[in-house]
């Protein structure tokens, strides 16, 4: 097959894998993910754990070690068997707690410890990095066998190029579909879509390859079983090494929990626990599958194959070899595929711990005050980090395989990551069902583990110290791996008992083992008479009415009239899931243990639930302040209630004062209009009358202009034309138009005219009115001789305006200065000249609205009122929601 | 003597009154303020008060109330007109000997001053 032929087919099956991802991810953004979530998707995303290395090392490993390489797979396989049990409970409280990773899960458990978390991902990306590497080692190396015809002569670091360019697509991938967007539970649908169907083709590829070599250059079954006798006889690695190979289903049980990718597809994309139903049947059957003509392969190309050819390759020379192109090209596929998936999700995974344990928490550090940043502004960085993480992860593995120019046996670089994420496995189940299990014991037991596997397994497989001198007779790897894993065990318990753990922790550590045990058998089908407390209890935290209908219908789909459903398991689950929205998982647990289940509170139990006691004694705060929010509003409601009886008393006194207003001028007007129908009148008296006549008639009109114009003044409702103005030119129109009042006297004018220039923003108009009104009075009532008006303009601090206009009068006496303002004020004033007294509290009015004040001035040596404008009017409360 | 007293504050009624009563042939003074309208009452020894409610410094009824209150039996019992612009609610002035509510028909001033009178 032409090289250019597979790079050609190679990019339409990358640009595959971009459609379909991009239109997974579309059909979850569209809520269409019934498809998505389909079990089958489920269980072969997680054959992700089927790498480059399991697709091609599995052959190498079977030619050099034997039968060993079934330890990989079993090891999953006997997890698998458990996963109703076991991984059930896991994926439930990972659920229930968001977690984002296994770094995320086991600091969750542990009191949300960040360096924990930190610890781990440190231990994550040094088991990863390599690992990486041998991906794109593995897909140049495929590469390699297309574009050189020998067999023999594979460089093994030879196609730096072809990594360089698959790393750089598989970052682009990753970085389009696994950072779109920070969904709270960390799914990616397009992500682990396309990795469903390259998990299909990887099986497909590596069937059709067993079966070319079984019925293909073979003779069949019985014909391969006695090649592969043949070659075990006299082959060390056929040996049974029981040390060895128990060792070996350990770390790889624990690899297919604790790999970070592994944890990714299996936990964190697990829409929920009920898909391991099938998985934990349906995954086991795959790596059936894939492992099922492993043997063969190994054997025949061991038979066929030059004895240097790199066992690692068989699966791509064997076909390629016997002149078959498109098997070869289909295997080269599946192997592409391995590896491709295994970097994205392997990437996102580190990415995402990276980003959540490294980055946030520095940047949280550095940044002086972090409640400052708005969510959003987080929410982008995390992204960004993620981003970053991600090329980093790409980068270094790239760098990783060019610098150490490739490793020669793909299996070891991959048994060197499970042992590494094994060390965190300890602290992981322990948390999950021990609850002493704490912080101090989870810090001891990953911190010797990741020592040890340093030095003895991590160390020594990149070149760095030795393997310890051992016996003979006792497996290097076998010893690193127990010991270490015994090590970190022993260290998790003893300081998990002798260390203290704090109240977050217990709180988690509660929630935790709780859930992985919901229901306890020991608590199910009692008598009714257990019930009516249950329902009592429920009452205390619902409020009777809820309760009784929550119990109602949970009898009612028991077929059961009345309120005192039986105590199934079904029951009392919806009850305790039920009472946890309330008061919390931990608290329902214990209460509803302590009426149902009969078993005995533990001492964490009540400390729990006197956490919990606390959250409710806040609620019971808030509430108390709530009640005495609505004691000051009843408050309020009635200050407002005597308001408005005064108001109504106020506005009684207004009718009583209008009517009188009014009547007065009617009185003389009715009275002279009749005295005018009289015949025997002198014309200078008609013109009298009449005058007075029409006087009082003008007198009625003004006193319904004022009437109006406060009332509208007063509603607010004022149309106000707001403009520039300069107060020079307001005062001298102002003194020009009062200067109609009392036109006989002559005021001398004290004034400043070049401070009077400042230009204000309000309504002139009504400014001049104000202005009027206040030296009109002032031309009334000022009693000095000569009188003097004086007029002082000053600029307010804040940008407004203030007047001053005073008389040199004998002013108002205090008692009545608060009255001035007031409607009618004037009432039983000797000189109110005509005037009903409206004139000052419409100016009072119209400053209102101005957003300014006028106020009365003691002391000023006569009557003295200040006039207070701001910088500008407020916008009406209205005005925004008419334009809006 | 004195025919009537007329204690108000407003100029053009208190001309409007004058005019009407002066050209049915009685004699008609004028006070126009609260203040000093019982000492006027006192030095003119009236007929008749035409008194308004609502006068600057001193109301009507206290005006009322002191006059009926006086010494001299004559002058406490002499008639009082009351003037009110307060409408028809404010009509009951017990110790007044009429009311009449502004405005009001110059027909009824003069019939009522004419019956108090005679």
């Amino acid at each position: 097959m032409p090289f250019e032929a597979l790079v050609a087919g190679c990019l339409a099956y990358v640009a595959l894998m971009f459609g379909v991802a991009f239109a997974a991810d579309r059909a979850a953004s569209r809520g269409r993910v019934r498809w998505l979530d389909h079990p089958a998707v489920y269980t072969l995303s997680l054959s992700v754990y089927c790498s480059a290395w399991t697709f091609y090392g599995a052959v190498g490993y079977a030619t050099r070690s034997g039968l060993e390489f079934a330890t990989i797979y079993l090891g999953p396989t006997i997890v698998f068997c458990g996963a109703w049990w076991g991984l059930r409970r896991l994926v439930r409280v990972a659920r229930m707690h968001h977690v984002t990773s296994i770094a995320d899960l086991i600091s969750a458990r542990f009191g949300k410890s960040n360096r924990l978390a930190a610890l781990i991902t440190l231990i994550a990306v040094i088991a990863a990095t390599p690992y990486v590497a041998l991906q794109l080692q593995s897909v140049s190396l495929s590469f390699e066998v297309f574009a050189t015809d020998s067999l023999t002569d594979i460089p093994l670091a030879g196609g730096g190029g072809t990594a360089l360019w698959v790393a750089a697509g598989l970052a682009l991938f990753t970085i389009v579909f696994g950072t779109r967007n920070l969904a709270a539970d960390e799914r990616h649908h397009g992500v682990v879509t396309a990795i469903a169907l390259e998990a299909v083709v990887k099986l497909m590829a590596f069937l059709a390859l067993g079966v070319f070599v079984v019925w293909g250059l073979a003779e069949g079954p019985a014909d391969m079983l006695d090649r592969i006798a043949q070659a075990a006889a006299g082959h060390d690695g056929w040996l049974l090494k029981p040390d060895r190979w128990t060792a070996l289903i350990v770390v790889s049980g624990a690899a297919i929990i604790a790999l970070p990718r592994m944890f990714q597809v299996l936990v964190v994309e697990a829409a929920d626990e009920d898909r391991l139903a099938v998985a934990g049947w349906a995954f086991p059957a795959y790596l059936f599958a894939m492992s099922l003509f492993v043997l063969p392969i190994a054997v025949m190309g061991q038979q066929l194959l030059p004895a240097d050819a790199n066992p690692d390759l068989y699966v791509l020379t064997l076909p390629a070899q016997s002149g078959q192109n498109w098997l070869a090209f289909l295997v080269f596929l599946g192997g592409f595929s391995a590896a491709t998936s295994m970097v994205v999700v392997c990437t996102i995974a580190l990415a995402t711990m990276i980003s959540n344990h490294w980055l946030v928490p520095l940047w949280l550090i550095l940044r002086r005050k972090p409640q400052t940043g708005d969510p959003e502004d987080l929410r982008g960085f995390v992204l960004n980090a993620r981003r970053l993480a991600i090329l980093a992860v790409m980068a270094v593995g790239w760098v990783y395989y060019r610098a150490t120019g490739g490793t020669a046996a793909l299996a070891s670089m991959g048994l060197v990551a499970f042992t590494g994420m094994a060390q965190v496995l300890p602290a992981m189940i322990g948390g999950l069902l021990w609850r002493g299990a704490n912080r101090q014991g989870a810090y001891a037991g990953v911190g010797t583990g990741f020592a040890l596997w340093l030095a003895l397994i991590f160390l020594p497989s990149v070149g760095i110290g030795q393997d310890p001198a051992l016996p003979p007779s006792v497996d290097p790897l076998a010893f690193a791996i127990c010991l270490s894993l015994a090590l970190n065990t022993l260290a998790f318990i003893v300081f998990s008992i002798f260390g203290m753990p704090d109240p977050v922790e217990r709180l988690q550590g509660l929630s935790f083992v709780s859930a992985v045990d919901p229901v306890r058998h020991g608590r199910m089908a009692r008598g009714a008479d257990q019930v009516e407390p249950l329902l009592v209890m429920a009452r205390r935290v619902w409020g009777a009415e809820d309760a009784l209908r929550f119990f109602q219908s949970e009898a009612a789909a028991q077929g059961k009239s009345g309120y005192l459903p039986d105590m199934t398991p079904r029951f009392l689950t919806r009850l305790e899931r039920r009472l946890a929205g309330s008061i919390g998982a931990a608290t329902a647990h214990a209460m509803i243990d302590s009426v149902a289940g009969g078993s005995e509170l533990t001492v964490s139990d009540l400390m729990q639930v006197a956490t919990e006691a606390q959250r409710a004694k806040e609620e019971t705060q808030r509430l108390e302040n709530a009640r005495a929010e609505l004691a000051r509003t009843a408050t309020q409601l009635r200050e407002a209630n005597d308001k408005l009886t005064a108001l109504s008393i106020q506005k009684d006194a207004f009718l009583g004062q209008i009517s009188h207003e009014l009547r007065t001028p009617m009185t003389s007007v009715r009275a002279f209009s009749e005295i005018l129908r009289s015949p025997d009148l002198s014309d200078a008296d008609r013109d009298r009358f009449a005058k007075i006549i029409y006087d009082e008639s003008g007198r009625l009109t003004r006193l319904l202009d004022d009437l109006l114009d406060l009332s509208v003044l007063e509603s607010g409702q004022a149309q106000l034309s707001i403009t520039p103005a300069n107060l020079h030119d307001l005062i001298e129109r102002a003194l020009s138009a009062a200067s109609a009042t009392q036109p006989q006297r002559v005021f001398r004018l004290d004034r400043e005219p070049l401070a009077e220039y400042v230009g204000v923003i309000t309504d002139a108009d009504r400014l001049l009115q104000v202005l009027i009104n206040v030296i009109s009075n002032a031309r009334k009532y000022c009693d000095a001789e000569p009188p003097v008006l004086s007029i002082r303009v000053r600029r307010t601090l804040r940008g407004g305006a203030q007047i001053d206009i005073a008389d040199n009068g004998s002013g108002i006496e205090t008692a009545r200065q608060a009255l001035i303002f007031e409607k009618f004020s004037r009432l039983n004033d000797p000189a109110r000249a005509g005037g009903a007294g409206l004139g000052l509290a419409i100016c009072k009015e119209i400053m209102a609205n101005l957003g300014g004040e006028i106020t009365y001035l003691p002391g000023q040596g006569g009557a003295a009122f200040r006039i207070v404008l701001p910088r500008r009017p407020p916008v009406p409360a209205d005005a925004g929601l008419r334009r809006a | 003597m004195l025919d009537i007293l007329m204690i108000e504050d407003e100029p053009n009624i208190a001309e409007a009154v004058r005019f009407i009563l002066s050209r049915e042939g009685w004699q008609v003074a004028l006070h126009a303020d609260g203040a000093g309208g019982i000492e006027a009452i006192r030095g003119a020894k009236p007929r008749l008060v035409i008194l308004d409610v609502m006068l600057p410094h001193r109301s009507g009824t206290e005006i009322l109330a002191e006059l009926r209150g006086d010494q001299d039996p004559s002058l406490a019992a002499t008639p009082v007109l009351m003037l009110t612009a307060r409408g028809q609610a404010s009509l009951s002035l017990p110790q007044a000997d009429a009311v009449l509510a502004k405005p009001f028909a110059n027909d009824d001033l003069r019939a009522m001053v004419r019956r108090m009178l005679n």
